[in-house]
């Protein structure tokens, strides 16, 4: 019954001393072969069809990419919308986002900005009025607009870095307040730099471009 | 399910017309010719619907066979093949029609092409279409779909069947405009095999086949965003073929890619040149003569002993056209950990996916291997390394023991097929321990000879396979499908179909009334509870086979097997072996799931 094959045991086998880490790199003592996750932002040029944020999600979601925010909206090109999303991966996860992102048969080119790129979002924040000339002068400090009010209520609208944007909410929330709604963020490329162009063999950022890429501080 | 059936039924009465007009057929293609020869150009009609447009594609693309189930929402569709030369292969379940279609694609090389209705028809697909995503086989797969102005209100046989395929598709299309249709389907087709091979799928709404229209489809091509790399950059190439040089350790590493890119030939004479071993992925059996000297067959899970020592100790990898499955590679942390890795593959998101590659060479893989042979001037040394891989091969052979007096062992059947078989005889399998026989003791000479499930792993695979395989072969290529009883059972509907056409195809079950591979890691990992895959209250295979028309054996023991083959080879027609195998037969070597590849176990003690 305890039947298998003829040949050297297991432990009579010689074995190599080399490793590969989760990421399969080879360990080299000489080089630190492992990547902590890090924030980026990934701009993707997509054909604007029905389904295309569809499959996006749908890509990153099976995949299990730590996803933060995706934003989708049309562009300078009514046949083009622009998608830009935020990850949260260490560098071979965010290439391989890159990689299975340019898979999808409506994406058009995909790159990750840098980390001087422009980076934007948007909230509404609706707080509790009873002290007017406290909330304005809050408002002022961020440069809120007020979009709405009401006897109780007062609601403005915050543009910015999501430090500043979180800053306004943190500094509201003294007033009390009654309901957030903030979009995803949206980004662009610097000067004359395309953010994620047309060109359609726009190849991935290379390697030099995630070394000095560490934790970009979110510009203004 | 009984509204499906009471759906269905017109449809079969159709088929009865259909037998009845199919008789007819040879006039009508008489009167065909006859009116080609008068007027060589007005060769066909001008397309008034939908439908006819749909399929207008397909001849253009220049289908074949198509294998499918009729029903409500594909219904105008299969009005318009009635009048088509494409061969409708109708079968007994959808998912045969996914997996005939998938072996018709790994055979011939051009998608395979099945049809279903909308909801269940297009659900019954998805199993046949997922097994297809994973193995990068070329598959096109149309589907009905209610009328559009129902789209989305649950309607009768209504399911979001682009939302269901997404995940398991290359790319997938609704369809919304008559005009367009027969260009989606066109492109559809394109894209299955262009660049790195994969399942597409149109979702036809019945109004837009039905819908009027005189647009004739545009050529099948793949749409601008579509880009194929064919060459790898000279710079890696030039690295990497420095690194060949210098290696001391080298094997290349083939994978079903090698096979789909037509790179074999070019892959052997690399080899043979620079005398490096090779290896091969489950998927790419055939792509290297396992009887060559170099070749130390399959690596991974239940590969060879000597396979998985060369993969473990190489100090250079060239592989080519591989995705690193974990069924290949065991615990990444242990895989090739001495080697530098050269990756070959045209899609760059298998590049540094789960293995590292230090040399990434994107692009397709005959072109990229002629790239690498131009660049390469001096073989490594490795003369070492290669009398090592023979030793291995010694030390770790394959023999298994089989005594008269004991049961039959499959892997006695196994290599009695192929004996009586020639090279290019294709096999097709199911998925479980015969399988895994049928990979280790049949010896591959040719590609395109093995049909299997590989990276989904489906069971009843195996029976529609070799009927995709048997119409996409040429005449004189014998198919067996090596099936497990468990297996089989699962689609063995499609027997009905294979005795309607008269396939000549040769089934051998390696039955041990156990789903034996489950069994297999219940002894060794689940104390030998045999929760639920104890399988005696099989059918008797040879008994069914009669019922369904077709030629039944059974085998008992040694004294049978021999004969039994060649009566069965011989049959023309659809066969099937009831081979009664050693009920406690396991598959070694193994790899435990996420272990070390150069710790294979060769008995159950060693797990």
């Amino acid at each position: 019954m305890k039947r298998g094959l003829e040949g050297p045991a297991p432990e009579e086998r010689p074995t190599p001393a080399g490793r590969r880490n989760k990421q399969g790199i080879r360990i080299d003592p000489e080089v630190e072969a492992t990547h902590e996750p890090r924030r980026t932002v990934i701009s993707a040029l997509v054909a604007h069809e029905p389904g295309v944020l569809s499959d996006v999600s749908g890509l990153f979601s099976r995949r299990q990419f730590n996803i933060e925010s995706l934003t989708v909206g049309p562009t300078e090109d009514e046949d083009r919308a622009r998608i830009t999303i935020v990850v949260e991966e260490p560098d071979p996860g965010i290439d391989q986002v890159e990689k299975q992102l340019r898979k999808l048969v409506p994406v058009i080119s995909v790159r990750e900005l840098e980390p001087d790129a422009m980076r934007r979002e948007l909230a509404l924040v609706k707080v509790d009025a009873a002290d007017p000339a406290s909330v304005s002068a809050v408002a002022d400090m961020y440069d809120a607009t007020a979009v709405d009010s009401s006897p109780e209520t007062a609601t403005f609208e915050i543009t910015g870095s999501r430090q500043k944007i979180e800053a306004a909410v943190e500094t509201f929330s003294q007033f009390g307040i009654r309901e957030i709604s903030r979009t995803g963020l949206t980004a662009m490329a610097r000067g004359t730099d395309q953010t994620a162009g047309a060109d359609l063999t726009a190849q991935p950022a290379d390697e030099a471009n995630y070394s000095d890429a560490t934790q970009p501080a979110d510009d203004d | 399910m009984s509204e499906r059936a009471a759906k269905v039924t017109p449809a079969e009465d159709e088929q009865d017309d259909d037998q009845i007009t199919d008789s007819a057929t040879p006039d009508a293609a008489t009167a065909d010719t006859t009116a080609t020869d008068a007027a060589s150009e007005e060769t066909t009609d001008p397309v008034t619907t939908g439908a006819e447009s749909v399929v207008r594609a397909l001849e253009n693309a220049g289908v074949e066979y198509a294998f499918g189930v009729q029903g409500g929402a594909i219904m105008p569709v299969y009005d318009a093949l009635y009048d088509s030369d494409i061969r409708h292969v109708t079968m007994a379940h959808e998912q045969g029609a996914a997996h005939a279609a998938d072996a018709y694609g790994i055979v011939s090389g051009e998608p395979g092409v099945c049809l279903a209705t909308s909801g269940p028809g297009a659900t019954n697909l998805v199993t046949g279409i997922a097994d297809a995503d994973m193995d990068s086989d070329p598959l096109l797969a149309l589907t009905g779909q209610v009328s559009t102005d129902f789209v989305g209100n649950d309607a009768f046989q209504e399911t979001d069947t682009t939302g269901v395929t997404t995940p398991i598709t290359k790319d997938n299309t609704f369809a919304s405009d008559s005009d367009r249709v027969g260009s989606d389907v066109s492109e559809a087709f394109a894209l299955a095999s262009e660049g790195r091979p994969g399942p597409t799928l149109v979702d036809l709404p019945k109004d837009v086949t039905n819908g009027e229209t005189d647009r004739e489809p545009d050529e099948p091509k793949t749409p601008d965003t579509y880009h194929v790399q064919e060459q790898a950059d000279p710079e890696i190439v030039a690295a990497a073929a420095d690194r060949i040089e210098n290696a001391s350790r080298p094997v290349m590493l083939l994978g079903g890619g090698v096979i789909k890119g037509e790179a074999s030939e070019a892959c052997r004479e690399f080899a043979v040149e620079h005398e490096i071993p090779v290896i091969t992925t489950m998927p790419g059996i055939g792509a290297f003569p396992e009887d060559h000297e170099l070749s130390l067959e399959m690596a991974g899970m239940h590969g060879t002993g000597y396979a998985n020592m060369a993969i473990t100790h190489c100090d250079t990898l060239i592989g080519i056209g591989t995705r690193f499955d974990d069924r290949l590679t065991g615990g990444i942390e242990t895989f090739a950990p001495d080697a530098e890795v050269i990756h070959v593959d045209i899609d760059p998101a298998e590049i540094s996916k789960n293995i590292h590659a230090d040399y990434p060479l994107v692009g397709d893989a005959e072109t990229v291997v002629e790239q690498l042979a131009d660049a390469v001037d001096e073989s490594p040394a490795a003369k070492k390394w290669r009398a090592q891989c023979q030793q291995w091969k010694s030390d770790y052979s394959m023999a298994y023991e089989a005594p008269e007096d004991a049961p039959v062992q499959p892997e006695f059947v196994v290599e009695a097929l192929d004996e009586a078989t020639s090279d290019q005889a294709i096999v097709t399998t199911g998925v479980g321990q015969h399988q895994m026989w049928a990979a280790q003791y049949w010896t591959y000479t040719e590609p395109r000879t093995w049909v299997s499930s590989h990276g989904l792993g489906t069971m009843g695979y195996g029976l529609p396979a070799a009927i995709g395989a048997r119409l996409a072969a040429d005449d004189d290529q014998e198919v067996v499908c090596v099936d497990g009883d468990g297996s089989f059972l699962m689609t063995l509907q499609g027997l009905s179909v294979a005795v309607r056409e008269n396939l000549d195809i040769t089934v051998a079950v390696l039955n041990n009334e156990y789903i034996g591979m489950v069994r297999q890691w219940q002894d060794a990992f689940f104390e030998g509870r045999h929760a639920a895959s104890d399988y005696n209250w099989m059918p008797e295979f040879d008994k069914l086979a009669e019922a369904f028309g077709a030629c039944g054996f059974r085998i008992d023991d040694y004294d049978d097997v021999a004969d039994t083959i060649e009566e069965a080879l011989a049959y023309d027609g659809p066969s099937v072996i009831d081979v009664h195998i050693d009920p406690d037969a396991n598959v070694y070597p193994m790899v435990p799931s996420g272990g070390d590849n150069g710790q294979f176990a060769l008995t159950e003690d060693q797990l």
